[in-house]
């Protein structure tokens, strides 16, 4: 008769996933920085942002066969108000980058940018005086995904680093975790 | 009247739920993407090595024309002289430096064409995500085989649904 190996995973106490912890018995513990930060990042809704042919890859990762539901992803949102994620799907032009910005700006704190393929990311092949090189000279980038297009799975992977970062983020003021929107104008004249 | 109220809304919605229930009967087609992966076209495109010989020995020899024939500029290679005591590669020539933006690569594959020796190939490995600009560079450290045969380790690779 083999002998049975039982397996224990230790876990890293400083970065606590609420998955594990509720295997242990029926009360949780936590702070309220886990708490948020485990709902963030298990319900990223992303903005569509498609901009070139990148989204194509990105509209086939919400399909079936990719399900990017699975990862509390599949509310696609076409406004920037509900939306937590931007993937920039494309090469950004610069006649786009106001654009692009804008709407960044008109998404609700805590917001994350997924820069989506080689010409987002960097300009790609397009190194001339149409395109905007690397989308992070225009908005704070979270993660890269290299590619030409990032398959669907090579998507689903920057999504899973995304979620991995927001879970190790910690708060350091009360503004970081943000349980209510403070309008930053507001702030600005209160402290005036 | 009711048989109307069956005609006009029964029916059809009886029929709908006939097409749900035909498809019950199917297979799903969900990848359990990080559990799960799916198989690979053989010759497709993705993370770059740099291959050695059985040898040991190193197969690029520095000639740039990987870097010539990319379309996106991604490459930069320098070259240095081989001696008798320190030897990389069987020709004259080694590669001191082969760096790769990864950011910037299209994965078009025309490295791995223009290669004499086919020192340079493109497999399997697609998870190359990354948080930051500085760590997309590859070097040559990062892009060389650790040992022979390494880079086609991901044809033995079986996967775990097709």
């Amino acid at each position: 008769m083999p002998k049975k190996i039982e397996t224990v995973v230790l876990h890293d106490s400083s970065s606590p996933v609420l998955g594990d912890i509720q295997k242990g018995g029926n009360v949780v513990v936590t702070t309220v920085e886990t708490l948020l930060s485990q709902a963030r990042a298990n319900s990223l809704w992303p903005l569509t942002f498609g901009l070139a042919c990148c989204a194509i890859e990105m509209m086939s990762t919400a399909g079936s066969r990719f399900d990017l539901a699975r990862f509390g992803s599949e509310a696609f949102r076409a406004t920037p108000r509900q939306a937590d994620v931007m993937i920039i799907a494309g090469r950004l032009s610069k006649k786009m980058a106001p654009v692009l910005r804008q709407i960044y700006d008109q998404m609700p704190e805590p917001k994350w940018v997924i820069s989506m393929g080689a010409c987002a990311s960097s300009g790609g092949v397009y190194n001339n005086y149409a395109i905007v090189q690397g989308a992070d000279q225009v908005v704070p980038v979270d993660v890269y995904v290299p590619g030409c297009p990032p398959s669907p799975d090579a998507l689903i992977y920057a999504i899973l680093k995304l979620q991995e970062k927001i879970k190790k983020s910690k708060a350091k003021t009360f503004g970081d975790l943000r349980i209510i929107e403070v309008n930053a104008r507001q702030l600005e004249a209160s402290k005036r | 009247m009711s048989l109307d109220m069956f005609r006009d809304v029964a029916k059809p919605i009886l029929a709908g739920f006939g097409i749900t229930a035909r498809r019950l009967r199917r297979s799903k087609v969900t990848i359990n993407y990080p559990e799960e992966r799916r198989e690979q076209y053989e010759r497709t495109r993705w993370r770059h090595f740099l291959v050695r010989y059985d040898s040991g020995l190193e197969k690029c020899i520095g000639c740039s024309l990987c870097a010539g024939a990319c379309p996106a500029r991604c490459i930069y290679v320098q070259a240095a002289e081989n001696t008798d005591k320190e030897r990389y590669s069987p020709g004259e020539r080694y590669a001191v430096r082969y760096e790769i933006n990864m950011i910037r690569c299209i994965f078009c594959g025309y490295c791995q064409e223009a290669c004499p020796t086919g020192a340079i190939v493109l497999r399997h490995d697609f998870e190359l995500a990354n948080y930051r600009r500085e760590d997309f560079i590859f070097t040559k450290e990062m892009l060389l085989e650790k040992y022979p045969g390494q880079a086609n380790e991901c044809y033995d690779r079986v996967p775990t649904i097709r």
